[in-house]
């Protein structure tokens, strides 16, 4: 009998503000080690955290995006643990009271259908800094400067019931957290991780079997493995009538598989506390309207729209709004061209999206602006070149170096629809092929193709194709 | 003598350049040099600092320009704030060796008064203690008896205010470090509401309950160094954000018709009789001045003590933490591993009191016990709230004894901790609700000085100065110096 899991997710999402959560330090990726800690972060004797309102008004257009409360009373508590990158012994995070509750995100899932998957709560923290271990030598290093980044944890009721569920579930809140700018979503940087809660059990109706954490993963391909090697080897445990204990796993992305990190005998007592150091964090309704009336559109209804506006399939509007910064493009192509709204579509999510996946380069960064992408369009359009040319040029406006309008005329790649030069060249072919006039004039239709494609060798392609049939067809039942 | 003036008249003493400020400061730092070998008021004596401030002081005198009250005027300050540059040590061995980069709001305000810093005090290791017996520094003495302790956290500012060795001193007070020292060495000290003074670079106790203050001679001197120190912060979220009244405008105004309460809970059997006679005689003084007394009840007062042992400590249990050995202050030698350097470099830093509040914060906030002890303390911290509320409903301030007896002999409760936290029994309450109290010496017994409470309502600051100032000027208990120490 096949086992149902039970997933919840817990997801760390890295506000994007310029200043930390609770000190004015600098936020940028990178820096030198500890470079970016000063007094408060390094928890110097004496010093206080002080509360970054940015950071406050990124958790309520989160709440107001994910349909969830926002409360107007939250408090921050002190968790307590001791390691070496924890410079206070406690983290700032909060416990009971939490700036947000419950909320919802639609995910798609299997047969066109929607799945509404419960939040149980958002809640604003304090990162850590990061340990350095030095392999073979016997020493360590501690880089402060992660440590008070602002981070909003947004953890899932265990309303996922697969690897793939937990991995759509993650991508559209990747996208939503981008389409709001509260985080830049690079999880290579570790701005968007999530720990993945799992159990499993015989079917809907039975109790949540025990449950195991996964920590700190970061990649949508980790996750996927993770979870799905973790519901194997439950499974298993089950199957050999081992018990399940609850503790704390690390996913080794190197082996693929899960490994004990702490059981629940070893899991720290935190010692939470109401955080004396900041009083009740309060919001006032007036802020709350401030922000609900500056939301930018969010990507259910920005699909919805490309469907309405742009009479695009749901397939396409679906693509092209998975990442805000395409869906801008696409935006800004479609007012600039003549091409119609279908075929702008097919090329960027064709053409575009494939150079982007292979070369690994960001829409905001793409060699080709929309002006450009817009210009081409137009040229396909207006018939000056053909679409098979169009990847010609496509490719030359990917090395950046020239125009659409140098390509075209640096390459001669501009079609001809000039009647007098392209009969010229169709006479020339049927010159030099009598034989072959012959034979078709004699009732062999096929060699039509033939012609066709001499022509086109000839003009490497540039032919306007529809002229060049019609007059070819004339000439030859001259 | 310039010693013996008041801040006052010291800083007219300078405008009228009958003296300069770095006369003053050496003058001070003599007294230092002389007296304090006995004492051991003084963690660090800052003198090449102090003259150079004293100096710049000089020329902005000299240049006749608009000088505050403290230009010029040589302030010591608790070793609990950070001082950029100068070693600031909280008396622990674990920070023994420790030179912030940076200064607490307090010390920068005092520098922007152009006040002279003349040294850093003594205290209670992490303001831990009654007694200053717990510094890592050693004893420091009560100048009205070598034999006797100066009361604490804040005792080596007390000794030395005491001693004249400096015309005023900071302290903090978490659950009565200003008052009981001031008390036991005859001064006067004010722990302001918590909120008025910001708590930024003071290294935290209990952060719930911490607050800085003035001690000084005189009602008149407290007013002019928390006209200095009061203030919101933006680095201290939980400052207030009420505006700073002029205090010294307040001082003089008439008593008639003020109504004071004398909690009944403060005079019951414990009080030493000469303590609660030398209270009765500040009563008389004030009756005459028009001040009607009525007899209120604070009756969750009785659980204070309790209460504040368990949230004192958690909070200690928790801000201690980042005491490690890791990133900076004192690291075990050679330790064997992570833990070993942990628990090595704490066991050895930490004193004994230390370690003691460490181990019940950590234990009553633990899983279990959380709402048994913490949970259960914080409900009788606001029923105790809920008392002083009803209370100031009938009357403008709440007077008292500050302490159920005098300075001890040193040493003679160090086998009895509990005992020590009884002495806090008349403090704790202000600092559990968030309220002012201050401490005016009444009197003496046997040559040791006594020390009366006076508790406000949130930044009755004003109210409770201009009460001390005029039974000052109508006492000069305040005016008395140990005579080993007057010239």
């Amino acid at each position: 009998m096949p086992w149902q899991p039970v997933i919840g997710l817990e997801v760390h999402v890295q506000l994007k503000t310029k200043s930390k959560i609770f000190s004015p330090a600098p936020t940028v990726f990178g820096a030198e080690p500890n470079v970016q800690a000063n007094v408060v972060d390094l928890a110097l004797p004496g010093v206080l955290p002080f509360l970054n309102d940015e950071v406050v008004n990124m958790a309520i257009k989160f709440g107001l995006g994910a349909h969830a409360t926002i409360n107007k009373r939250s408090v921050f508590a002190r968790k307590h643990y001791f390691y070496p990158d924890l410079p206070k012994g406690y983290q700032i995070s909060q416990n009971k009271f939490p700036i947000i509750s419950g909320g919802y995100i639609d995910i798609p899932v299997a047969n066109d259908k929607i799945k509404r998957v419960k939040l149980t709560r958002a809640h604003l923290e304090e990162d850590a800094g990061k340990s350095i271990h030095y392999e073979g030598e016997n020493k360590s290093g501690i880089d402060l400067n992660r440590a008070g980044m602002p981070l909003l944890e947004i953890v899932s009721e265990p309303e996922l019931r697969s690897a793939s569920e937990a991995v759509t579930f993650l991508k559209t809140l990747h996208n939503l957290v981008q389409y709001l700018d509260i985080c830049d979503g690079n999880m290579q940087e570790g701005s968007f991780r999530c720990d993945a809660n799992i159990s499993i059990r015989l079917s809907e109706e039975h109790e949540f079997g025990t449950r195991v954490e996964i920590k700190n993963i970061n990649s949508f391909k980790f996750v996927e493995q993770a979870i799905n090697y973790e519901i194997e080897r439950q499974t298993d445990c089950i199957k050999h009538s081992e018990e399940i204990v609850q503790e704390t796993r690390l996913f080794d992305s190197a082996q693929k598989v899960t490994k004990s990190m702490r059981s629940k005998e070893n899991a720290h007592d935190y010692r939470y506390f109401a955080e004396p150091d900041l009083p009740p964090l309060l919001i006032e309704q007036e802020t709350i309207d401030k922000i609900r009336h500056s939301m930018p559109e969010l990507p259910w209804d920005k699909k919805q729209r490309f469907i309405e506006q742009y009479e695009l399939s749901d397939y396409d509007a679906a693509i092209l709004t998975a990442d805000k910064n395409i869906a801008y493009y696409f935006e800004n192509v479609c007012k600039e061209t003549k091409a119609s709204n279908k075929i702008t579509a097919n090329w960027i999510a064709g053409e575009l999206m494939g150079q982007l996946n292979k070369t690994g380069a960001s829409i905001k960064n793409c060699p080709i602006s929309a002006n450009y992408m817009a210009e081409m369009l137009d040229k396909i359009a207006d018939g000056t070149i053909s679409g098979k040319i169009g990847k010609t040029v496509f490719e030359e406006l990917w090395l950046g170096k020239q125009t659409v309008a140098e390509i075209i005329s640096s390459k001669g790649l501009s079609q001809i629809s000039d009647p007098k030069e392209l009969e010229q060249v169709i006479q020339e072919i049927i010159n030099k092929f009598p034989s072959q006039v012959g034979e078709y004039k004699s009732g062999k239709d096929k060699l039509f193709g033939f012609f066709v494609g001499q022509v086109m060798q000839v003009t490497k392609g540039r032919a306007n194709p529809g002229l060049l049939q019609e007059m070819l067809k004339n000439l030859l039942s001259k | 003598m310039l010693h013996k003036l008041s801040l006052k008249q010291l800083h007219d003493g300078l405008k009228n350049k009958d003296f300069t400020s770095k006369e003053l400061t050496g003058h001070y730092l003599d007294r230092i040099a002389k007296h304090d070998v006995n004492l051991n008021s003084f963690i660090s004596v800052t003198s090449e600092h102090a003259l150079a401030q004293a100096q710049e002081a000089d020329k902005i005198i000299q240049r006749g320009e608009q000088t505050g009250m403290l230009t010029g005027i040589p302030i010591a300050q608790k070793d609990i704030f950070c001082t950029k540059g100068i070693k600031t040590t909280c008396c622990s061995k674990i920070l023994a060796e420790f030179t912030p980069p940076y200064d607490a709001t307090v010390i920068k305000k005092y520098q922007e008064n152009n006040s002279i810093m003349i040294g850093k005090t003594n205290m209670d290791e992490f303001a831990m203690g009654g007694s200053n017996e717990n510094s890592y520094f050693g004893l420091c003495a009560n100048p009205w008896d070598l034999t006797r302790v100066p009361g604490g956290s804040s005792g080596g500012s007390a000794s030395a205010v005491a001693a004249r060795l400096c015309p005023g001193a900071t302290g903090t007070d978490t659950g009565g470090s200003i008052r009981q020292p001031a008390s036991f060495c005859g001064i006067s000290g004010i722990k302001p509401t918590y909120g008025r003074i910001s708590r930024y670079g003071m290294i935290a106790f209990a952060s719930s309950l911490d607050q800085a203050g003035p001690m000084a001679p005189s009602a008149e001197d407290l007013a002019i160094m928390l006209q200095a120190m009061a203030g919101k912060d933006s680095q201290d979220m939980t400052s207030a954000n009420i505006e700073v009244p002029n205090y010294l405008s307040y001082i003089n105004e008439s008593l008639k018709g003020k109504k004071v309460g004398l909690p009944k809970e403060f005079f019951q059997d414990g009080l030493d009789d000469k303590i609660r006679s030398k209270i009765e005689d500040a009563i008389e003084v004030l009756k005459q001045q028009g001040v009607e007394f009525v007899e209120i009840s604070l009756p969750n007062s009785v659980l204070a003590v309790p209460t504040y042992y368990i949230i004192g400590p958690c909070e200690a249990s928790s801000n201690l933490a980042r005491y490690d050995g890791v990133r900076y202050g004192y690291r075990t030698n050679n330790p064997k591993n992570l833990e070993s350097l942990y628990k090595d470099s704490r066991a050895e830093g930490f004193g004994d009191e230390v370690k003691r509040r460490i181990l019940i914060g950590t234990y009553a906030l633990s899983s279990g016990y959380y709402d048994a002890y913490y949970q259960k303390a914080q409900k009788i911290r606001k029923v105790i709230k809920e008392d002083f509320d009803k209370a100031f409903e009938k009357v403008d301030l709440i007077l008292g004894p500050t302490t159920p007896s005098f300075a001890y002999k040193i040493g003679a409760m160090t086998k009895d901790p509990v005992k020590m936290y009884l002495g806090d029994i008349f403090t704790i309450p202000a600092n559990l609700a968030g309220l002012p109290g201050m401490s005016i010496p009444v009197g003496f017994s046997n040559n040791m000085p006594i020390g009366m409470q006076l508790i406000g309502k949130a930044f009755a600051e004003p109210e409770m100065l201009n009460m001390a100032h005029i039974y000052q000027q109508n006492t000069d208990w305040h005016t008395q110096i140990p005579e080993k120490y007057t010239t």
